[in-house]
């Protein structure tokens, strides 16, 4: 079972992740999932 | 794939996650899923900061499958931007992490090309022709290798 150290701290505003990972020179990872949250 | 530890450090460390639900945002999902042509979960997509899509996964893999893909994906995205010697030493590190999946030949034929743009220098892409000749072999990225034999 997951454990809260092996969470990613999912987003969901996806236009304002774009903004901040041009500032910080990274990339968007979008996943599109039916997993149960 | 993502309860798994590395997958999540990997991720917090290369990306900045969004996650894009069929139940819980529909909305965004409906919106994303018609911009990035999106019709199947789960599907992961690394967009690079101007949101552009630079690589794609669709389906389950298992995690070193998927680690790789994720690798892949950052390397990509660094040939895309024209930082040809990133994009090398991540192919390479593909290879040499997660050598037998099914990213590691791609990633085997990748990284002599981005060498081969950084350098301008023919030989890069014979000496990868001559990695095919003794790894992965049967691969298709060797099928598309075997034209460099000759450089």
């Amino acid at each position: 079972m997951a454990t809260a150290a092996h969470q990613i701290a999912w987003r969901h505003d996806f236009d304002r992740a774009l903004q901040d990972a041009a500032a910080k020179h990274q990339r968007v990872l979008l996943d599109f999932s039916a997993a149960p949250m | 794939m993502y309860p798994d530890p590395r997958v999540v450090q990997f991720v917090e460390s290369q990306f900045v996650p969004v996650r894009a639900h069929v139940k819980e945002n529909h909305e965004e999902f409906q919106r994303l899923g018609a911009k990035y042509d999106a019709q199947w979960t789960p599907t992961t997509l690394i967009v690079d900061g101007a949101g552009n899509e630079r690589h794609r996964i669709e389906g389950y893999l298992p995690t070193d499958d998927f680690l790789a893909q994720l690798r892949l994906g950052a390397a990509k995205a660094a040939f895309s931007e024209g930082d040809f010697a990133a994009a090398e030493r991540l192919f390479n590190e593909i290879v040499a992490a997660h050598p037998a999946t099914d990213a590691a030949p791609e990633a085997q034929y990748w990284a002599g090309v981005s060498r081969y743009k950084a350098t301008n220098d023919p030989s890069a892409l014979n000496a990868t022709f001559q990695k095919f000749q003794e790894k992965y072999k049967d691969s298709t990225w060797a099928k598309k290798a075997s034209v460099w034999g000759n450089h």
